[in-house]
């Protein structure tokens, strides 16, 4: 026997939907709005005509921008980053989540601790800083490798994950004669890909996102990330009205001429895409991840 | 050299026993190698960057090796109070981050709030497509927020400049990115418009497993809907709601430095700049001493609020946070 809703009950109930609505509106708005700019008549664009749907549809602005000199490289090291940093996150993370299940390790607790920890305490940009550069890690492409090898949270979220295992499937392997790589490779790693396809979704997006060590470590421009341009571009307008007249295939085209919030819009929209393309796909991952982590975070 | 007894087959338990020892004794060390090569790269990435704080006790100059430079002792903690300009500078700074910091300890009971009021919605696929858009924002960096911010905002073209100069909430031309005015409220206004859904999400796991049982019994007592949800809502998220304060009073003096690095400008610096920026903005001015030693002493603050926050949880729940 259910109560009849009141007016009060319903008037609560549409305002919720009008909130949450609006909200989610405004999460979204954002980037449709960069999109329909960044197809519109530069023209109508520049003069804010261009608010809820796009007019004068063209994509010369992607095809111009791709030719900026400097932005496929810095798109490629994007790329080199993302995809070699998240594959050694993700070994490394899982290998050394499974080696820390084990008992039997010397000092086990010790060296968890030495690694946890690290997750809570800093030394600080400059001794960070200074250290990087003694290890001759500026200009250098390994800066944004290396370091993610040890991410402290992946190991904790693997190493919950298998502790949940029944470990009655890997002393089964054991007593084959499996060694420690053997059955991590063939019995663990399997049985773990749910958590491995959380973390590597976390990392690639990380790493994809990051702008701060590019800021520090790298003065030369082939070792820019595409986040460092984007932030470059919103910075300095001068250099890139420079850049736009000084590339002569920009200027030329009368119609739908570059302007330096052109460029600006279209390198965010290529940056951000990436991100919106796989969003969907591994929203649950990414859910599952912070469930995880919750637990033993 | 034993004889059997009692006619039974001996079951050689010694020569079985000592291998299984000598392997576990192996094992152990085997293990711990396998995870050695990771430990050295801790050791390098996390521990080694410490020995850096001698930086903070020398007159050092970038370039110039630190064996040619003078010693100079406490000399830059020192100034942070003798000099009255770099006092006022510091007290400016850490005005700025306890104001950032205390705005988003208040407001960490948005996500509570977002997550209740998004399970009052009793439709499913509405409440699932407000989740799932709404943790998008969480997903791009700053710099892609301010991005997105600058082109909302440009003072020619920018559609929200537009609108709130229609509904004469700010001036004509009015630049929102380079204005001074409501910075802090700027600022924790685009950190809970990037954080909210993704916020939410722990907090609506835990409404989720909140027993229904409860709900339906409080129904027959003749609770409405505000005291349900104080009753039993809100005491089931109080505990998570707690672990998440705590970390923050940990993280005091940690703002993080992307944010306000993404929006700072030459306009709004002297109210943006918090800790992180402000080692970040004196060591790109080249003065990496006073840099180290101020961010020497923000490791130390932040180390002992995160030991005080763990003592605090473990006289309250009983239980440490880290």
């Amino acid at each position: 026997m259910r109560k009849k809703q009141t007016a009060g009950d319903r008037t609560f109930q549409v305002c919720l939907y009008l909130l949450f609505g609006l909200f989610t509106i405004s999460c979204l708005y954002p980037f449709y709005y960069l999109f329909i700019n960044t197809i519109s008549s530069n023209d109508l664009s520049a003069a804010g005509d261009i608010k809820f749907y796009p007019r004068g549809i063209h994509f010369n602005n992607y095809v111009k921008v791709l030719k900026i000199s400097g932005l496929s490289h810095a798109a490629l090291v994007s790329a080199y980053r993302t995809i070699c940093g998240t594959l050694l996150t993700v070994g490394s993370s899982a290998f050394l989540g499974y080696l820390f299940t084990k008992k039997d390790m010397w000092g086990r607790q010790i060296w968890y601790r030495f690694i946890v920890v690290t997750m809570y305490f800093s030394a600080g940009l400059i001794p960070w800083y200074i250290t990087m550069n003694n290890l001759h890690l500026t200009n250098n492409y390994l800066a944004y490798i290396l370091p993610t090898i040890i991410t402290p949270f992946n190991i904790i979220l693997v190493k919950t994950f298998i502790e949940a295992i029944p470990p009655s499937l890997e002393e089964s392997a054991a007593m084959d004669g499996a060694g420690y790589l053997r059955s991590f490779w063939s019995i663990i790693v399997p049985l773990i890909t749910p958590i491995l396809a959380t973390i590597t979704i976390f990392s690639a997006v990380n790493q994809w996102n990051s702008f701060v060590d590019t800021a520090f470590l790298m003065t030369e421009t082939k070792y820019f990330t595409l986040q460092f341009l984007l932030w470059r571009y919103l910075n300095e307008s001068s250099s890139l009205a420079a850049l736009i007249r000084s590339s002569p295939d920009m200027a030329a085209s009368i119609v739908n001429m570059q302007t330096p919030t052109s460029v600006r819009m279209t390198v965010t929209m290529i940056v951000v895409l990436p991100i919106l393309i796989i969003y969907p796909f591994f929203q649950r991952f990414f859910v599952k991840g912070i469930m995880i982590g919750a637990v033993k975070g | 050299m034993e004889l059997p007894t009692e006619g039974v087959v001996p079951a050689k338990p010694a020569p079985a026993a000592r291998p299984q020892r000598q392997r576990k004794l192996a094992n152990k060390h085997k293990l711990f190698l396998m995870a050695l090569p990771f430990l050295i790269i801790t050791f390098i990435f996390y521990y080694l960057p410490v020995s850096g704080w001698i930086y903070a006790f020398y007159d050092f100059i970038p370039g110039i090796p630190l064996k040619d430079t003078p010693y100079v002792g406490l000399q830059w903690f020192k100034s942070i109070v003798a000099n009255p300009t770099q006092t006022a500078e510091v007290l400016r700074v850490l005005k700025n981050t306890v104001a950032m910091s205390s705005l988003g300890l208040i407001t960490s009971v948005f996500p509570v709030i977002f997550a209740i009021l998004l399970s009052e919605i009793k439709t499913g696929w509405y409440r699932k497509l407000v989740q799932t858009l709404t943790t998008i924002p969480n997903f791009i960096s700053w710099i892609l927020v301010y991005a997105l911010a600058f082109s909302l905002f440009s003072v020619d073209s920018g559609v929200v400049t537009a609108i709130l100069a229609q509904l004469k909430i700010v001036p004509e031309g009015y630049n929102f990115l380079a204005s001074d005015s409501h910075i802090w409220l700027k600022m924790i206004i685009w950190y809970w418009w990037k954080s909210l859904g993704w916020g939410a999400i722990l907090y609506l796991a835990a409404i989720a497993g909140i027993d229904q049982d409860l709900y339906e019994a409080a129904e027959t007592d003749g609770a409405g809907r505000f005291r349900k949800i104080w009753h039993i809502t809100v005491p089931g998220l109080i505990p998570t709601f707690f672990v998440l304060l705590l970390l923050s009073i940990g993280n005091f003096v940690n703002n993080g430095m992307e944010q306000y690095f993404a929006f700072q400008n030459a306009m709004n610096k002297d109210s943006i700049e918090v800790l992180d920026l402000y080692v970040y903005n004196i060591a790109f001015a080249n003065n990496f001493p006073f840099a180290t030693a101020v961010s020497m002493l923000k490791s130390l603050v932040s180390v002992f609020l995160l030991f005080a926050a763990n003592t605090l949880s473990k006289l309250v729940r009983g239980e440490s946070i880290i």
